[in-house]
């Protein structure tokens, strides 16, 4: 009997470009960010028609946009921040801006992502590019804000069912973890800057229905109740979208994907390097791990929030250095334009 | 490229808009040119007897459903060339008409031999100007307009390029005239483009035109990817067994940006820019996450100038600093060579039949056309007699631009165009009027003739193969001769009948 070997299995890796694991890293987090703005802009409509009143206020804090906002705008009302964040070429923190940036990162990875995913972020940047002031209505933005996070979300699919598992995939998934965890942050910080101050106190039904729409934000909502029932304090809410180990969307579970990318690299492909960004990403894993969501609140969640959402950039700034290292001449051929955010590739929140 | 002029009077009404009971061809006429599809010989291809029937057949209606069909899709699937504007990256689709354009095979070989000894006579030529010069030395061609030509590398001089292949890739641009006869019209040796779309095209017709093309055995062009990496990898540095191919673009924002990716894809290899390839030791490498891997093998898609800021233009910033170090010390591949532009020169165009004579001892399989050479004496005073009569262009540039046609241009243009031609002699040569074959093509009213040409592509490692068919381009303004995307050209899929 003859035993036949898949000549595919002994094929040594093949090296990947460093400009493609930089743009595949950017690719997955502009499109995790596109999502999450459309959900943090869906809840903030929820929270205003509740009754928070600087609801609109807190997205531009959380964005730490409030510089770039005020100079252009006096007041944060509904239409301007919508109009800030969906359509404004000007603001590199919008929607279009964003989109702009995941489509010039997709075209750079054409070669290797399949003719589907990149045909549907053709589509789909085409569309957001030629949304207009009527498309932004108060009364279209729930609908608008479903319809982006469905595309992001069908990107999402076409990745996981077309991209070819090579390092690719795995720069991909390491963009697309780091920006999950650091937008939790930022979804939690949300309810931060909305509770204060506040007239209702914590545990109020305003309170209660704020906490409520956030969980459904990050799409947590009924697995929350699943496992937690009836609790619905905050530090439980907190835990669970900080601390779940199956909630798709929790810090710790996008940290610990994050760090299964790196090993990853470090055992598929040899790339030995990674071990520094692994120490680095158990440093935060044991940090989150080793107190409460009652503890972080007491501590102060907003300070947690800004100190991971530091971290992760960390994390980010020495995969980028280890794996894409710059020279001192990189600026390339930018469009003429200037409008969208410098270099495309790697721009960062703050 | 530009086409000839013809005689306005010449070309078709245009057909009614009603579609008359006998089918999409009843109001279709091709004039005084010869038809593509329509004149296939007599007795004629019961093969394209049933493609025109089948066509015929089809409601004008269903075909516009199916050409917007596949627009979208070209459009969606993004195969498309961007144009950018002050605030925005518009992505157009190179126009594609669902109408087929068909050769026979006795036609196709014709062609294909015929590029063949062409690309054969290119890189002979080059061989022999950047080595001993024997051409040039016997009077066959004057020294002055090869080693005088702006496109001639100094530093290819003594260069033995692997195989003695320049022109690894070739695209050689083709016209019928109104008897049907293949002419070539330019050489492109350079860098052309528009393979990719020979490939979609046909792509895009098996989609939308499954019932036409069904049971018709047409000679594939899918192996086009392979082909090309095979020839790179034979042209690779003696001595690497398993070479590294990439192939080098400008990036994103470039125009052909599309076919660069479509092209790195088909070959399987990584589709850099100069910014991701470093020279060490006059050895090429490029960045990768594992760090520095070893490149032999460049399919480049820049202009000369551009690829080594240190040995060219100082300004490129697409370039690869060393390249040309690399190069010369036999360590790496670039395809096209480096100074191939001397040889597509539309005033060394002028003497290709004489070089195909010199070097191969054969007669010429495809004419050219009858040229007139500005900058020798009989050339300009014949241009300047018959200028109303004649085509003349500028010998630097492509694309269809600061030429003049003659029978198209008003008292004062030819007064303008007389004063620069006199200035500047030697930077034109002239061509007569020919009766370019056309091509029914859906327009606004149905049916109409366009004028189309015919670029095949030809890919030579240590042997040359060529595209079955190529790309057919057509001008889609009525009565017009520039099929040039630039200038409202769109594209056809162009049969090869298998046997």
């Amino acid at each position: 009997m003859t035993i036949t070997v898949d000549p595919i299995a002994t094929l040594p890796p093949q090296p990947l470009l460093s400009r493609y694991a930089e743009c595949a890293t950017w690719l997955a987090r502009y499109m995790e960010r596109i999502e999450n703005l459309a959900r943090i802009i869906d809840i903030t409509e929820t929270f205003v028609r509740s009754g928070a009143a600087d609801g609109w206020q807190a997205i531009i804090q959380i964005n730490a946009d409030e510089d770039r906002f005020f100079k252009a705008h006096a007041k944060a009302t509904a239409e301007r921040v919508i109009a800030f964040y969906v359509i404004d070429r000007e603001n590199p923190t919008s929607i279009v801006s964003l989109a702009h940036a995941a489509r010039e990162n997709a075209r750079s990875l054409r070669p290797i992502i399949s003719v589907e995913m990149w045909a549907q972020l053709n589509v789909f940047t085409n569309f957001i590019r030629d949304l207009r002031a009527a498309d932004i209505r108060p009364s279209e933005i729930s609908t608008l804000c479903s319809r982006i996070k469905e595309a992001c979300q069908t990107h999402t699919g076409i990745t996981e069912g077309t991209l070819y598992r090579d390092q690719a995939s795995v720069f991909y998934n390491i963009g697309r973890h780091i920006e999950r965890a650091d937008q939790i942050t930022r979804l939690i910080d949300i309810k931060y800057h909305t509770l204060l101050p506040s007239d209702a106190g914590v545990g109020s039904e305003v309170d209660i229905s704020q906490w409520s729409a956030l969980l459904r934000s990050a799409a947590g909502y009924h697995a929350y109740r699943r496992v937690m029932a009836g609790d619905i304090r905050p530090s439980s809410i907190v835990g669970f979208l900080l601390q779940s180990a199956a909630f798709p969307r929790s810090l710790t579970t996008n940290l610990r994907l994050l760090h299964n990318c790196l090993t990853q690299l470090r055992r598929d492909y040899r790339l030995l390097p990674s071990s520094r960004i692994l120490e680095r990403v158990e440093h935060l894993c044991a940090v989150l791990e080793n107190q409460t969501a009652s503890q972080i609140i007491l501590r102060g969640l907003h300070e947690f929030n800004d100190w991971m959402q530091y971290e992760l950039q960390s994390v980010q700034r020495e995969i980028g250095e280890t794996f894409w290292p710059k020279e001192p001449l990189t600026s390339l051929f930018a469009p003429s334009d200037g409008t969208f955010p410098e270099g495309g590739m790697t721009q960062s929140q703050t | 490229m530009v086409h000839h002029p013809h005689g306005q009077t010449g070309f078709p009404p245009p057909a009614s808009a009603a579609q008359s009971p006998e089918g999409l061809f009843s109001a279709y006429r091709n004039g005084p040119f010869f038809c593509e599809l329509t004149n296939s010989g007599a007795p004629p291809d019961p093969r394209i007897e049933l493609i025109l029937e089948r066509l015929n057949a089809l409601p004008l209606d269903d075909l516009r459903k199916r050409a917007a069909q596949a627009e979208q899709e070209l459009y969606n699937l993004g195969i498309t060339f961007t144009v950018y504007s002050e605030r925005d990256a518009i992505d157009r689709i190179l126009p594609f008409d669902l109408i087929p354009r068909i050769l026979t095979q006795a036609e196709w070989q014709h062609v294909e031999a015929g590029v063949k000894q062409r690309v054969a006579a290119l890189n002979m030529f080059l061989w022999d100007i950047y080595h001993d010069q024997k051409a040039l030395k016997d009077g066959i061609i004057p020294r002055e307009l090869v080693v005088g030509n702006s496109n001639f590398c100094e530093a290819m001089i003594g260069l033995d390029v692997p195989g003695g292949t320049y022109v690894h890739i070739n695209g050689t641009d083709l016209v019928r005239d109104d008897t049907g006869r293949f002419l070539v019209l330019e050489d492109n040796g350079r860098t052309p483009s528009g393979v990719s779309y020979v490939i979609e095209n046909r792509h895009t017709t098996l989609r939308v035109m499954p019932d036409v093309v069904a049971g018709i055995d047409l000679m594939p062009v899918d192996e086009y990817g392979m082909r090309l990496h095979d020839a790179l990898a034979q042209v690779a540095p003696t001595g690497v067994d398993n070479p590294q191919v990439v192939l080098l673009s400008p990036g994103i924002y470039n125009s052909a940006y599309f076919e660069h990716v479509f092209l790195a894809r088909e070959m399987g290899v990584p589709l850099v820019e100069g910014r991701d390839l470093v020279t060490e030791n006059d050895r090429v490498y490029m960045r990768t996450t594992g760090g520095l891997r070893p490149v032999h093998s460049i399919y480049r898609r820049l202009n000369d100038d551009f690829l080594d800021p240190e040995a060219f233009d100082p300004s490129s910033m697409l370039g690869v600093p060393g390249l040309l170090r690399a190069y010369r010390k036999g360590n790496v591949t670039i395809a096209n060579a480096i100074g191939t532009g001397v040889a597509d020169d539309k005033a060394v165009y002028a003497y290709m039949p004489r070089l195909i004579r010199y070097y191969l001892s054969e007669e010429p399989i495809l004419s050219n056309v009858e040229t007139h050479i500005c900058g020798e004496r009989e050339g300009l005073a014949y241009t300047l007699n018959n200028l109303d009569k004649l085509v003349v262009k500028p010998v630097g540039e492509s694309g269809g631009y600061g030429l003049i046609i003659g029978p198209h241009a008003t008292r004062e243009e030819l007064a303008d165009f007389r004063r620069k031609l006199e200035a500047d002699p030697a930077n034109y040569i002239s061509q007569p009027v020919v009766q370019l074959s056309v091509s029914p093509t859906l327009c606004e009213t149905g049916l109409e003739s366009r004028h189309v040409d015919l670029r095949p592509f030809a890919v030579t490692g240590k042997s040359t193969w060529v595209l079955p068919g190529g790309l057919s381009r057509v001008a889609l303004k009525r009565g017009s001769l520039v099929v040039n995307s630039s200038q409202g050209g769109g594209s056809k899929d162009t049969w090869v009948l298998a046997s």
